[in-house]
């Protein structure tokens, strides 16, 4: 099959970028279209050509490094799957597909295809997580955690990281990927005693990262690759505007940069 | 060179608990004076990072990729091994590591895999209060499954994505720590060498992937947790960045290289489908607890499955060896199944592929049964073949996955370079020359959050380890040279091959001849070609664009051309070991079943390898391996 890359080419960041079109021929309807920038890039460096930076690394839709604008949508337009998964039996051959890095004021464009999604790290290192040191825990069994229970929080804690959401959502927010972490750890027993804490700190720190505000767009939700559902971002608003009630709000601590 | 494992005098049990009661400790105000570089996200290295972080030492930690959470551990599915025996079905501390050196054909440490088996309870404690979302029973309680090679059910999951979830409770470990300043995150770096002061590991030198710019950095001591070196055959289940570089470096520093040779072939892999594929995918091994692996009985047989009546169908495994059935270790379940292919009852357009049925299975629990345990697995499957497993069976094949061989490190996972440690999939230690399901995660865990805090106290606090200055440090100054300079030549070759061509051929030639079988006259010709390869590769390597930017061409030829030596060191060690083991199995040497043929008269031993200098022949020095806790017993599944 053939088709036409439109690909967005861009130096750096201060470059201005811009699309140029490839012709890649002999492409097989299971490769992804990670496979087939592969190709063109193989190709590109034959032609004394400099090849197209993008992101990847398991190839398989677990760790999130991959993350393209596909034909307008985060990921391609199939629900529920990664950059890496989405396979070219889905496009008409001959088409030409229009491939764009992630966009959004917090995901700097570092060159072509590759942003720099590190303030999603930082909102994680703000309060995503359990503060107990290593060693003396108490035996696993001794934290009861029913089934139903616990499969609602792997539903949540199943967030790749990738940025689609922030991507997607009209205002550049990251409230879905923050409302995942808060209500995973919300919602068990581990991560009660801290569960102000960190609502509080994670939501501050998506502001000081520049994130946006949620205005209930929904589209998140429709280009999380892990379907991971928007009740989380209200779950966010609940457990934040809770924290705020309950606690005389004490000096919350943002970590350094 | 002698090799001094450093193991503890005493009984078994009580090894570990020696060891710790001898290490010297550093005092609570001294830890803070320590730089400790950790190479490596992983969970060997988030783990190892949190911990050290948490006690009071500076880290820095470094990685590949943009954020710490995307190292390779992320992808593991099936779960993690614990003897915490929760289902009362006769599992122990004992069982388990009797279980892991078994799996491993004999060819691991005694003392390692005894620690490795206390540990294993503590990990699933210390991940549980981390909020890692294991799956439950309906009282609350840990659910347990069964993985290959053992008899009882001590795997613990979290669905299929036991790996991503582990990760991320050390990396929230880890980042806790980061947003405390205690620990420093380098992303998108690559170590491209190690640097030894006065006989000590005191640095690294590393290429900044944005920029370009090559850095050094110092330490009092040096992790590597690099991971394994599997995609060195191109296509396996491995990432993309994955990579030999970080430990062959440091090999060439003089930290010896154990087992390069012993690879694992996972069974259950989604087989191959084409020329322009970047790597191969896995279907969890726990899958075969309830999938059942058959072959037609007819050599050639067409028929889509459904049509293949019962009695037409040759349940292999379950014939071969009734006590394990499906469950057999890895290699035994790899080699059973190329067995099949190669006298032509392979199934798929290939003929390369055997079925893994889940219909009984189905009929017994019902489908909504398997969704849950399985559901992203069969997802996957579908979304690349386009089937549905609950409609037609799988088709499996085995791929590359694991590499047992690392580098050589004592019971304190230290090198033979003294304050150079080595942590998880990058070390040798504790696999032999098989790997059983759920094991590597339980290492890298112990290895980063119970082994290593105690044992790099012990190094810190009893070596004289003089300030290092990067910029008036020779070794320093002659270590980014070379990384200039390795840059600076890839860059000047202009050839017309890409990157990856290079690495699909030398794929090709590995997994043709040090692959699932190896023979003498196989790994000699491979051993000349790659010569030829690696020749050709310094003469038309096409590189494009600058060193001072992202260049992610510059980066693949880099690791491609630490490969090509690298391919030799594995073909070298295959050659050297005439006999049969695990994962490594000598054509030569087998029994007339066609099963593996060990010599432990003459081959119960480490092979580590020492560099001696370009052009210089590698030296082989033994760690001989002795037991006395387990008799080596003749491996049977039957
Ligand atoms: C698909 C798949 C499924 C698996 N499933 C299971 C399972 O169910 N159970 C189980 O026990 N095991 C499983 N395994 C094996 C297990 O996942 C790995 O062995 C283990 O996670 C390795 O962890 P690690 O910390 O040693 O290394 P990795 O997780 O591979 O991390 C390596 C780190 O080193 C960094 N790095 C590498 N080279 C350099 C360099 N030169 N410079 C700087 N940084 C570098 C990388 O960026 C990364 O951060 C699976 C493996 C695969 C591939
Ligand atoms: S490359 Fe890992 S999710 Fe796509």
């Amino acid at each position: 099959m053939n088709y036409t890359l439109r690909v967005w080419r861009q130096k750096n960041s201060l470059d201005k970028g811009r699309f140029v079109d490839y012709e890649v021929g002999g492409v097989a309807p299971e490769m992804s279209i990670l496979d087939t920038l592969d190709l063109l890039n193989e190709r590109l460096l034959q032609k004394g050509e400099e090849p197209v930076a993008f992101e990847s690394d398991c190839r398989e839709g677990i760790c999130g490094a991959c993350g393209l604008f596909v034909n307008g949508y985060p990921h391609g337009p199939q629900k529920g799957t990664t950059t890496c998964e989405v396979r070219m039996r889905l496009f008409a051959d001959g088409a030409t597909i229009v491939i764009e890095p992630f966009r959004a004021k917090a995901f700097p464009v570092v060159k072509d295809l590759v942003v720099d999604r590190s303030s999603l790290d930082r909102v994680i290192a703000a309060g995503g997580f359990v503060s107990v040191n290593t060693g003396n825990a108490q035996d696993a069994n001794s934290i009861l955690v029913g089934k139903d229970r616990a499969a609602k929080a792997m539903d949540a804690a199943a967030c790749i990281g990738c940025g689609a959401c922030v991507a997607a959502c009209p205002n550049a927010a990251a409230m879905l990927f923050a409302g995942a972490k808060v209500t995973q750890l919300a919602l068990l027993a581990q991560g009660n005693p801290e569960r102000e804490r960190r609502a509080l700190a994670m939501r501050e720190r998506l502001d000081l990262e520049g994130f946006g505000n949620c205005s209930n767009e929904y589209e998140c939700e429709a280009a999380c690759p892990k379907k991971i559902s928007v009740s989380h971002i209200a779950r966010l608003n609940w457990e934040y505007l809770r924290a705020a009630a309950l606690s005389e709000p004490e000096k919350v601590e943002v970590g350094p940069g | 060179m002698r090799l001094d494992a450093k193991i503890p005098g005493g009984p078994l049990e009580g090894k570990w608990d020696a060891r710790k009661a001898e290490l010297k400790l550093v005092g609570p105000n001294n830890k803070r004076k320590f730089d400790i570089i950790v190479v490596g996200t992983g969970l060997a290295g988030a783990s190892a990072a949190a911990s050290l972080a948490e006690l009071g030492y500076n880290v820095k930690v470094f990685c590949i990729q943009d954020s710490p959470r995307r190292a390779h551990s992320i992808a593991a599915q099936g779960g993690i091994n614990a003897a915490k025996n929760y289902p009362n079905d006769g599992d122990s501390v004992y069982r388990l590591f009797y279980d892991t050196i078994k799996g491993g054909d004999f060819r691991s440490r005694e003392a390692n895999v005894y620690r490795l088996a206390q540990l294993s309870r503590l990990i699933i404690d210390q991940c549980a209060a981390q909020g890692v979302p294991f799956a439950r029973e309906y009282g609350g309680t840990l659910a347990n499954r069964s993985f290959g090679g053992v008899l009882v059910s001590r795997t613990f999951y979290a669905r299929g994505q036991t790996g991503q979830q582990l990760l991320l409770g050390a990396y929230q470990a880890l980042m806790r720590q980061v947003g405390l300043g205690r620990a420093a995150l380098y992303p998108r770096r690559e170590m491209l060498d190690l640097v030894v002061e006065g006989g000590k590991a005191r640095g690294i030198v590393a290429r900044d992937l944005v920029t370009g710019k090559i850095e050094s950095h110092a330490a009092h001591a040096v992790l590597l947790a690099t991971g394994g070196y599997g995609n060195v055959f191109y296509l396996s289940t491995n990432g993309v960045a994955g990579n030999v570089t970080a430990t062959f470096r440091a090999y060439k520093r003089g930290a010896l290289f154990a087992n390069p040779c012993y690879t694992q072939i996972h069974p259950t892999c989604i087989p191959v489908s084409g020329e322009h594929q970047a790597k191969l995918t896995l279907m969890s091994e726990s899958l075969r607890n309830d999938g059942r692996v058959w072959v037609p009985k007819k050599p050639g047989d067409k028929r889509i499955p459904l049509d293949i009546p019962e009695s037409e169908r040759d349940y292999y495994l379950e014939r071969r060896y009734p006590t394990y059935g499906n469950l057999v270790p890895r290699d035994v379940a790899s080699r059973a199944a190329k067995a099949a292919c190669d006298q032509g009852f392979g199934v798929g357009p290939t003929g390369h592929s055997v079925y893994l049925d889940f219909s009984d299975a189905a009929r017994r629990d019902g489908p909504h049964a398997l969704v849950e345990k399985y559901g992203n697995i069969f997802e996957m499957y579908e979304n690349i073949t386009g089937e549905s497993p609950l409609q037609t069976p799988m088709r499996i094949y085995p791929a590359v996955h694991y590499t047992m061989g690392g580098l050589w490190v004592d019971y304190d996972l230290m090198t033979t370079i003294p304050g150079l440690f080595c942590l998880g999939e990058a070390n040798f230690s504790d696999h032999g020359a098989n790997r059983l399901g759920a094991s590597a995660l339980m290492q890298g865990l112990a290895d980063g959050y119970f082994i290593i805090p105690y044992t790099i106290g012990g190094y810190l606090s009893g070596t004289e380890l003089p300030k290092v200055n990067t910029a008036d440090s020779v070794s320093f100054r002659l270590a980014e040279e070379n990384a200039r300079d390795g840059v600076a030549k890839l860059l000047g070759v202009k050839g017309r091959r890409s990157p990856h061509d290079f690495h699909r051929r030398l794929g090709r030639l590995l997994w043709e001849n040090c692959g699932m079988s190896r023979n003498e006259t196989g790994l000699l010709g491979a051993r000349e070609k790659i010569r030829g390869l690696r020749e050709e590769f310094w003469q038309d390597v096409a590189i494009v664009g600058p060193g001072e930017d992202v260049n992610q061409a510059l980066e693949r030829a880099g690791r491609v051309a630490d490969y090509l030596e690298f391919a030799s060191l594995m073909i070298t060690d295959a050659l050297e070991r005439r006999e049969s083991c695990g994962g490594h199995f000598r054509e030569e040497y087998q029994t007339p079943e066609g099963e593996a043929r060990r010599d432990d008269a003459n081959f119960a031993h480490v092979a580590a390898w020492e560099y001696k200098g370009e052009g210089a022949p590698v030296v082989l020095n033994k760690e001989p391996l002795e037991f006395s806790a387990v008799h080596l017993a003749q491996r049977s599944y039957k």
